[in-house]
């Protein structure tokens, strides 16, 4: 490396001018974050006081908007769709990931082969998924209801029934998101140190007792982990909604999400929507804070 | 021994039956679309449970590019999902490398603000983002107070700028310039070497796998993501593929055959990607898991 004799480099000394270069390094993440998350998030705050419809400045209208999201028909609708799919997804969710997890931290031959099947879904986006799904779900010429039907069970109509759509939601989400928690499952679990195993066989431990004092206790930070993460993405579940029922049949499927979605951009009621955007929110909030005391409880 | 040694091929056999029904249900629906995709339409609703179409057709993939412009929005999609890789890859990697090993004051302060807005449901600055962008000052005809024009609204910046520097971008490369020894900075700096240089010439060759791994991810998620461009883009011009399929979709929703067609080509890159380069896929999500 050549070496510029450069005063002004000794000066500073050898940290001297990191204070500023620290700073310029980091500045695109920093102002990014001002402007997009940030200044919105006032910005959400404020409007959820007013009415604003983009066009005309906004008006304050204190708490109107608050006042009409507790008579409001609809959004009771999508909470409750919404509750549902979370109730549904989130256990089924993790269970499906834990469980191929453990089956895939195997020594047996075949393992990244299986791995690698099972990852698939997870390669193909919401619409590439609700295209195929919608072929799926077809009640007579559908994949899904030509296999029952091998069983001898006649399927249902799948998505233009509103008792069936909804589960027909989670069945196709819980496909293709399921092995993104697996992957971080099997990575937890290869962390887990094998001599406490083979101990645990040593004392004479069966596999679901292995499973319940060494696996469960060694993985709860992952365990953790993923069902927050799953439970602030289901309560904003809106791509399988829109493209695969649009929140038919009736308003079966209409979740939160798209609620706000058809406030904001198709009715433009901006400060409406951010009113619900932000009950979202709170809601997200006390469920994961329910979340994290029924881990902390299991941890003592 | 003899009934240990049984149990365990017992076990073994339960263990393949298993893996393969799970692949099955993962893998199977993709090969029957392929097929349907191949298959003339009178034949998808004689049979449609057949895997291997009887007369073989690229009819459906003809059709769907002849109704829609596919080829543009691939291009549109394309470009996005480029731009984002570059922007989140090098942004990523000055502020992973600033927070890593530049020391400087906030920064412990700054790193945990900027992590734990990871934790905050998108939905909270989706409506006041859309605003922000369509008042964003000197843009698409805006004045300094973002009143005249419609700002990014309608343009590829609405998509590419939010998302140019991601904070997972920033963890993921910090985690990993922390893994290097900070004696390299020392010695250069000794030497006489500007930071920048620094970081780009004696870090920045060391951190390839990683910028890989984050660039499959960022593509991935570029490519796929539907819900931003939705609600920002409305030129069909501009759409990209998801869109594309989307509106497909609800226009020709008998039309399965170009349907199936539609998603085999929207879905190729990322497959392409993941044949290629799929030890990269694993790395990333197994960070992503270890970041609690």
């Amino acid at each position: 490396m050549e070496m510029p004799l450069n005063g002004r480099k000794r000066r500073h000394g050898l940290n001297g001018n990191q204070n500023l270069m620290g700073w310029l390094f980091v500045a695109p993440p920093v102002i990014l974050f001002a402007c997009f998350t940030l200044i919105p998030m006032v910005m959400a705050v404020i409007f959820s006081f007013s009415s604003y419809d983009i066009i005309n400045p906004p008006r304050l209208i204190g708490l109107k908007n608050y006042e009409r999201i507790l008579t409001d028909q609809f959004f009771h609708i999508a909470l409750r769709n919404t509750v549902f799919y979370t109730v549904l997804y989130v256990p089924l969710g993790l269970i499906l990931a834990l469980a191929t997890a453990l089956f895939l931290n195997s020594k047996r031959r075949m393992v990244t082969l299986y791995r690698t099947m099972f990852y698939m879904p997870v390669l193909s986006s919401a619409v590439a998924n609700a295209t195929m799904w919608s072929w799926i779900y077809n009640p007579k010429m559908g994949l899904l209801n030509g296999v029952l039907a091998l069983l001898g069970i006649q399927g249902p109509s799948w998505l233009n029934d509103s008792s069936t759509a909804m589960y027909a939601i989670v069945i196709m989400s819980l496909w293709g998101g399921y092995a993104g928690n697996m992957m971080i499952f099997l990575a937890a679990l290869k962390g887990v140190p094998a001599h406490y195993h083979e101990s645990a066989v040593l004392d004479g431990a069966n596999a679901w007792q292995r499973f319940i004092y060494i696996t469960v206790p060694s993985i709860q930070k992952t365990t953790f982990f993923v069902s927050t993460m799953l439970i602030i993405g289901t309560f904003q579940v809106f791509d399988a909604a829109y493209l695969l029922t649009s929140g038919g049949p009736g308003n079966a499927t209409i979740t939160v999400v798209y609620y706000i979605y058809n406030r904001a951009f198709k009715d433009l009621k901006m400060g409406y929507a951010s009113a619900l955007s932000l009950c979202l929110f709170v809601i997200i909030f006390v469920f994961s804070a329910i979340n994290m005391r029924i881990n902390r409880t299991e941890e003592v | 021994m003899v009934e240990n040694g049984r149990r365990r091929r017992v076990r073994g056999i339960l263990w393949y039956f298993f893996g393969s029904l799970m692949a099955l249900c993962t893998v199977y629906p993709f090969l029957w679309m392929i097929g349907t995709s191949f298959k003339e339409t009178t034949e998808i609703y004689a049979r449609p449970l057949n895997l291997i179409p009887l007369a073989f057709t690229t009819e459906n993939y003809r059709n769907i590019m002849e109704t829609v412009p596919f080829f543009l929005y691939f291009l549109n999609s394309f470009i996005l999902a480029a731009a984002g890789v570059m922007t989140n890859v090098f942004l990523g990697a000055l502020a992973g490398y600033g927070f890593a090993k530049l020391k400087f004051r906030g920064r412990k302060t700054l790193f945990r603000i900027l992590l734990s807005s990871m934790m905050l449901p998108g939905i909270v600055t989706m409506v006041p983002l859309f605003v922000v962008l369509r008042r964003f000052p000197f843009f698409g005809g805006n004045n300094w107070m973002g009143m005249g024009g419609k700002g990014m609204i309608n343009t590829f910046w609405a998509i590419i700028l939010p998302g140019a520097c991601g904070t997972y971008a920033v963890f993921f490369m910090k985690q990993f310039f922390e893994t290097l020894p900070t004696e390299l900075a020392e010695a250069a700096r000794i030497d006489g070497a500007g930071e920048f240089r620094i970081f780009w010439q004696v870090y920045l060759p060391l951190i390839k796998p990683a910028a890989m791994t984050l660039g499959i991810m960022t593509f991935q998620s570029g490519w796929n993501n539907f819900m931003w461009p939705l609600i920002v883009l409305n030129d069909p011009n501009k759409y990209t593929i998801q869109i594309g399929l989307s509106l497909f979709k609800t226009n020709y929703s008998t039309n399965y055959g170009a349907m199936m067609g539609g998603t085999v080509i929207a879905m190729l890159p990322v497959i392409i990607l993941f044949v290629f380069a799929q030890r990269y896929f694993v790395e990333g999500i197994a960070f992503s898991g270890s970041k609690n």
